[in-house]
């Protein structure tokens, strides 16, 4: 059992080690794609040259991202298979899916036009070259919507029903899988936040080069970009992240009252508890400083609305649970005998709490001999670690107002047109460079530790969804990965910084972003 | 709705068609940068080298992924088994798949001669480790993989790198970086310019005789040396995907099978070596483009040959036969299997005409005197 855990531990440290890193590069991809796309308009709307330069300077930045966009995905993609087998067994039939369309209908799309985004320059007409850049910035969007169709579906998993004779989760409506409320509105969320992203790493770089005075009229139009680009992301990222709890308090209850740290269901509307010190052994939370009313707005839209507190929580977890050894027993004696058709009338009708079962096989095999304190145990289980999750979700909604806060005066001080005049401003501007990937980075941990002990919310416990592999060859691969991931770390940043530092009025080979002469290629 | 038999049938095909895809595609990227050391001897003529694939590599890629994806949607027991038992084997693969993308975007941003040389066998192992692996892969698919299920479905896997290293599937390990360096070959011979291309035709001719005498030599091995799998019990091929509900035997000779009966399938193995023969034949006389269409056909036939070889075994099991994966009892639901058919219909013959758009706009050779003059533009 215990090396057991271990490949469970090294797996998930793994997945959310890889997953992280991938996300370093895919926001600022999002983003900056469509902030190309723009001021690639404005030069074919305008005709002015220094938007081309902007374009193909910013483009520059662009590919080296996105070369590792691209490198660190494709670990995502055979990491299900590789270390997480049991789980790519049991919901592959609905979540293999939305991976595959992704790469059909998205994946291809940007990965192609990308190459002529770079040598298409001069064998392209200028409406035609606007064209694949956006395109570009397309695929990478609806790369996005994809993704997030098949996270939606891990967090809230419609569309889908256990088949005893395949033992397994299988499709039964692909519309709703598709339309799940909660991908949609991770969808947007997400998006948004690239687009913060991306909108922070050119207003950053503009306010350096407009603090040392240098290429001052393509920092100054970028940073306009910037501004009213993220104003507006940054505005959906908080009215959309604001859906984003009301989709998780109508179907995540427990990693709401997680969040919220809140052990009882308080008569509504709810409170929001803005600072407290959760306990989860004492099962409390100390120093608590409330805002009345705010958590049941935001969680129900309704003042009438309940938001039920872990204890009630954990308190149906023990029902599900004794519901779903119901469906196990089942499921059992359906494996004895296929055609015993009065335990799959059994199974079907307690199949939604198998997952409920399948909790007690972290404390024994046996689980139909699970006793009372056993299922107590398992009922605990469900609510994930209490603290963290109630802090990073509070760094990540302060960030996101500081975004909308800086991109207001960036706004303001770009309509006046004294986007130079304050220092203090331009300062600010550069050393929040960071921030939006932590605030990103906090988003998924909230997100993905919010639904343990879950790897399906509900239906498949994480533990339980690892490959039978040892755990010293996760560990090989484990180190392998921190060891190839840091080197390769340090030469983007350093060839990022090198970019960045030379500028877009570079001239000298090899670093300038500008073609001297627009020529085709020789033709044979 | 199509039945459940056709359509594991077309996906079967279907998979066939994308792994075709990825090999025909991002093959001869995998083979340019195999013989990126030796074809091109100054850092100009291989930014030639590296340029010819540039501005495609990342389109062709993305056949690898939706080949992945697709296996994951289409056949998840498979993609369970094959990628979590491979799992040292499909590190490495991760680990060159991870160095190319940047080697490409990284190696000619900076003069510096030692980092250009670094990244150039960066480049040279991230075309060589896929290609080998690969082949490593279809030799073990077809002597078997040492797994076995328990009553919940959950895989063991005893085997381990070393296992996979087995002198058969090294031997298709080196029929498949054969076959891709003459596609890479012809590819440069085509897309590159004198001396590179030249060089590169030489290297595609004496990769096409390499691949022809070593795909024989594995079908020698196949037709006597190894045994093959064969369903012993009736098996309902549109019954519930559980693989533990059949009968299997390993049987000398069982790969053989189907071309017995059915001898239009020998069209497989005979269209591998005519297009290499072709590929070689026509390098001689530098025509360069038909070359490359006949290194692709022939790439066809030797994926072709090993699942015609294996029809309807996806990836039998030397531990427990009866456990094996085939086409009737390895794939996904009816309704995913259509929906996902729906999906590639639609779209895959856009991918292939904006493929093909983006390839009409790059034709033409990539000159060194271009590159010299465009240094900043180019990798």
């Amino acid at each position: 059992m215990n090396t057991a855990l271990d490949v469970v531990q090294l797996s998930r440290l793994q997945f959310g080690l890889t997953a992280m890193y991938h996300f370093l590069f895919i926001p600022l991809t999002l983003g900056l794609a469509v902030i190309l796309g723009v001021m690639e308009s404005v030069y074919v709307m305008t005709g002015r040259e220094i938007w081309r330069r902007m374009t193909k300077f910013w483009g520059v930045l662009f590919g080296i991202n996105f070369a590792m966009g691209v490198a660190t995905g494709i670990t995502m993609e055979f990491q299900f298979g590789m270390n997480w087998a049991y789980y790519s067994h049991y919901v592959g039939d609905v979540f293999g899916a939305p991976l595959a369309i992704e790469g059909l209908m998205a994946f291809f799309l940007e990965a192609t036009f990308i190459g002529l985004f770079f040598f298409g320059w001069d064998k392209l007409s200028r409406v035609g070259h606007l064209a694949v850049t956006w395109l570009v910035a397309l695929g990478s969007n609806l790369s996005a919507l994809w993704i997030l169709i098949a996270n939606g579906w891990m967090q809230h998993p419609v569309g889908a029903r256990f088949n005893p004779d395949t033992m397994r989760m299988e499709v039964t409506d692909f519309s709703a899988v598709i339309f799940n409320p909660v991908a949609q509105a991770k969808f947007v969320h997400t998006v948004s936040a690239g687009y913060v992203t991306g909108a922070m790493f050119v207003l950053s770089i503009s306010a350096y080069y407009l603090l040392r005075n240098r290429h001052v009229e393509i920092a100054k139009r970028s940073m306009t970009v910037a501004a009213s680009f993220g104003l507006a992301a940054a505005l959906s990222v908080v009215v959309l992240g604001d859906e984003s709890g009301y989709t998780a308090g109508e179907n995540q209850k427990m990693k709401i009252a997680a969040i919220e740290a809140m052990w009882d269901t308080q008569p509504a509307p709810a409170s929001f508890t803005l600072f407290g010190l959760p306990d989860q052994g004492a099962h409390r939370t100390d120093y608590e400083v409330s805002v009345p009313w705010m958590l049941g707005l935001i969680a129900t839209r309704s003042l009438s609305g309940e938001v039920p507190g872990i204890n009630n929580l954990v308190a149906h977890a023990k029902e599900r649970i004794r519901s779903g050894l119901i469906a196990y027993d089942a499921l059992d004696k359906l494996r004895a005998d296929r055609s015993n058709d009065s335990e799959r009338a059994l199974l079907t009708a307690h199949g939604e709490d198998l997952g409920y079962a399948l909790l007690l096989k972290r404390l024994r095999p046996d689980v139909l001999n699970a006793t009372s304190a056993d299922i107590d145990a398992a009922a605990w289980s469900t609510v994930p670690a209490v603290s963290p999750l109630f802090w990073s979700f509070r760094a990540m909604v302060g960030l996101g107002f500081a975004f909308i806060a800086l991109f207001a005066a960036a706004f303001y001080l770009a309509s006046m047109r004294r986007l130079q005049a304050s220092r203090t401003f331009l300062h600010i501007a550069m050393w929040m460079l960071p921030l939006p990937w932590v605030a990103g980075e906090l988003g998924w941990y909230v997100a993905e530790v919010g639904r343990q002990p879950w790897v399906i919310e509900g239906v498949l416990p994480t533990f339980l969804a690892v490959s039978s592999l040892s755990a010293g060859n996760v560990l090989t691969t484990l180190i392998g990965f921190v060891l190839f991931y840091s080197a390769l770390l340090v030469v983007d940043i350093y060839l990022m910084a090198k970019a960045i530092r030379l500028g877009p009025a570079a001239g000298a080979a090899p670093f300038a972003p500008i073609i001297a002469t627009p020529r085709p290629l020789a033709a044979e | 709705m199509l039945d459940y038999e056709i359509l594991r049938l077309i996906w079967w095909a279907l998979l066939g068609v994308l792994l075709i895809g990825f090999a025909v595609m991002d093959g001869f990227d995998l083979g340019a940068a195999m013989l990126l050391p030796f074809v091109a001897r100054t850092d100009l003529e291989r930014r030639v080298a590296i340029n010819t694939v540039g501005p495609v590599w990342e389109g062709n890629q993305v056949w690898l992924i939706l080949g992945g994806g697709a296996i994951f949607a289409a056949w998840p027991t498979l993609y369970a088994v094959a990628f979590s038992g491979f799992y040292l084997a499909m590190f490495l693969v991760l680990c060159a798949l991870i160095i190319r993308p940047v080697g490409f975007k990284f190696r000619s941003k900076l003069i510096d001669p030692t980092w250009r040389s670094i990244w150039d066998w960066a480049l040279f192992a991230g075309g060589l480790v896929p290609s080998l692996v690969f082949g490593v892969a279809f030799g073990n698919m077809l002597e078997g993989a040492p797994f076995r299920f328990d009553e919940t479905m959950r895989m063991t896997y005893e085997g381990n790198l070393f296992g996979l290293l087995n002198p058969f599937a090294l031997l298709c390990g080196l029929v498949s970086v054969a076959m891709l360096t003459m596609h890479g070959g012809a590819w440069l011979a085509m897309k590159a310019s004198p001396p590179v291309s030249d060089r590169a035709a030489r290297f595609a001719r004496g990769a096409a005789l390499a691949m022809m005498a070593l795909f024989a030599l594995a079908g020698l091995w196949v037709a006597f040396g190894l045994d093959g799998y064969r369903i012993t019990s009736a098996v309902a091929h549109d019954g519930p995907s559980n693989p533990l509900l059949k009968q299997v035997a390993r049987q000398a000779g069982a790969w053989l099978g189907n071309y017995e009966a059915q001898p239009l399938t020998l069209a497989a193995p005979i269209i591998a070596f005519l297009g290499a023969a072709a590929a070689y034949g026509l390098l001689a006389g530098r025509r360069n483009v038909l070359a490359l269409v006949m290194s692709g056909l022939s790439i066809a036939g030797v994926i072709a040959t090993a699942g015609v070889s294996a029809f309807p075994f996806m990836l039998p099991s030397s531990l427990d036969p009866n456990a094996s994966l085939t086409v009737w009892d390895a794939s996904s639901s009816r309704l995913t299997l259509m929906i996902m058919l729906v999906a590639t219909l639609i779209f895959l013959p856009i991918v292939l005409l904006y493929t093909a758009f983006v390839y009409r706009v790059l034709r033409g050779r990539v000159t060194q005197a271009y590159i010299a003059e465009n240094p900043a533009s180019n990798y």
